[in-house]
């Protein structure tokens, strides 16, 4: 690891005057930040500990039913909140089953948007890899694919983002609250990462001195409560990255669907959610024929990034009706032992 | 460089210098406290041999800035027993043939009585082996005692004082 300079931000200003001058990271839990300064990937001159800035701790429901969501919550205190089991419940089941319980303890809300991808030719320094050094190419196009992108990647860059709670964020239309130089603004959860297009190493919005203060659940998408749900693919059965997730989530109306949100993770550098897949869901019967239409709308242009990642895109099309199939049979009254697992006991799922 | 910390470590008040902000929570722990019962595996916070409760709750101490964390409350395997009484989860291990070479099992334990913590905090009467094994999936072993692990940790849970 290198050398920094320790900075502790005693408000959001300082942080965000701190935070704008070159080679400056902002640090929270760390999980992600300081795993990448001992492995070189990452190497800021300066950290700026955002850990003690007051009022980004907290979870406060508004006047209107909007949910204000603090930086600073760690991920087991989102999920474990009453409010936020009940109302939002696939992003309960999302952060439950990300990584650990230690790491959960540990990492923020903000920071799980702004983790690094996990692609290992990113990790690996001996490898050109334009997100690590922009320009110098990346080893993955051609390299080991398996776990790689099969919606919206480039020439450059074919990475994922490996964020589970994301999905089911930009799925329910959460919005991103940015204090920067110019004082805060507010971006769609959805607009918030970028595609690697030309340039892979902008992975989001954000410009230098930027920083996540909060996000905010609107307060419509409690109205999926009842029918959400967080389906996760993955080669071990806990405490591992998705190869494909999916979040889904329904009103019924009726024998026939009001709104859906469809939303997949594992598969893109960002969450991938797609208009045209809700669209096919609104009004229609619920059941494997509209599932399937959605899924299909939804995976709309999907194509391997490398002939090992070719599953993906039917695993991914399964998974989402396997979901929707789930958020259909309504949210379980507990969280399953094995949350969005296929192979948990309560989880109801059709083995077909 | 030198900043000045102040860690509550097994209940005890610990005052340190650092040199370097880059020491982590395990080091400060193991190499200026030389409290060597958390261990050192990955370092990379894949491992969990380093699990230690911070403020109440278990975290992977290598991927934590010892700087970051002046004035927590720190709890490592050294605090568990009281005199020559093992706490239920140790006793557990034992009881249970939990480890073989044993370089896991402070962090196993740590991660143990975590996780007993955070099943009471939800109200979580009933123990739910898959609950457990999930629960305990942050901490690898591997001599492979998993099942005398999931054995041990779901015994300890149903005894009273054991968080």
């Amino acid at each position: 690891m290198n050398l920094f300079e320790y900075i502790r931000a005693g408000s959001v200003a300082e942080a965000v005057a701190a935070g704008a001058l070159p080679g400056t990271a902002y640090l929270a839990a760390g999980t992600n930040l300081l795993d990448l300064m001992k492995g070189g990937v990452a190497a800021p001159a300066r950290l700026v500990d955002i850990t003690r800035l007051p009022g980004l701790d907290g979870i406060a429901v508004a006047a209107d039913g909007a949910t204000h969501i603090g930086a600073l919550v760690r991920n087991s205190a989102l999920a474990s909140h009453p409010h936020i089991a009940k109302t939002y419940p696939m992003v309960a089941e999302a952060l439950l089953a990300g990584a650990s319980a230690q790491l959960r303890n540990a990492a923020t809300t903000a920071g799980n948007l702004m983790q690094r991808t996990r692609c290992p030719y990113f990790y690996d320094t001996a490898s050109p890899c334009n997100k690590r050094r922009p320009g110098s190419g990346c080893q993955a196009v051609g390299g080991a694919t398996r776990l790689h992108a099969v919606l919206g990647h480039s020439p450059h860059c074919i990475a994922v983002h490996a964020s589970d709670l994301c999905v089911p964020l930009a799925a329910l239309g959460a919005v991103v609250e940015i204090a920067g130089a110019g004082g805060t603004r507010t971006v769609p959860l959805g607009e918030f990462h970028r595609l690697p297009e030309d340039h892979p190493e902008r992975e989001t919005v954000l410009e230098p001195g930027d920083l996540v203060t909060g996000l905010i659940l609107p307060a419509e998408a409690a109205a999926f409560a009842g029918h959400g749900r967080y389906l996760k693919v993955r080669d071990r059965t806990s405490y591992a990255f998705a190869t494909v997730s999916a979040a889904a989530a329904l009103t019924l109306d009726g024998d026939r669907i009001g709104a859906g949100r469809l939303a997949l993770g594992g598969v893109a550098a960002k969450p991938w959610r797609v208009a045209e897949a809700e669209a096919v869901l609104a009004g229609a019967a619920p059941g494997a024929d509209a599932f399937g239409r959605a899924a299909d709308a939804l995976l709309a242009g999907a194509a391997p990034s490398g002939p090992a990642n070719a599953f993906k895109i039917e695993l991914a099309r399964r998974t989402v009706v396997r979901a929707l199939t789930l958020a259909q049979a309504g949210t379980p009254a507990r969280m399953p032992a094995l949350p969005a697992s296929p192979f948990a006991r309560s989880a109801g799922a059709l083995h077909a | 460089m030198s900043i000045p910390l102040q860690l509550t470590v097994n209940g005890e008040r610990r005052d340190l210098v650092l040199e370097d902000p880059r020491v982590t929570l395990l080091d400060a722990l193991r190499e200026r406290l030389q409290l060597t019962g958390t261990k050192k595996g990955c370092d990379r916070g894949q491992c969990g041999a380093c699990t230690v409760l911070v403020d109440g709750a278990r975290v992977n101490a290598c991927l934590a800035l010892a700087v970051s964390h002046d004035g927590a409350r720190i709890e490592t395997v050294e605090g568990l027993a009281r005199g020559e009484a093992l706490h239920p989860v140790q006793a557990a291990f034992i009881a249970h043939d939990a480890f073989q070479c044993g370089f896991c099992t402070p962090g196993q334990i740590m991660s143990a009585v975590g996780l007993i913590r955070e099943m009471r905090a939800a109200g979580e009467t009933a123990v739910d082996v898959e609950r457990v094994r999930e629960g305990m999936s942050g901490n690898l072993c591997r001599c492979g005692a998993y099942a005398g692990i999931t054995e041990a940790v779901v015994a300890a849970a149903q005894t009273e004082d054991a968080a």
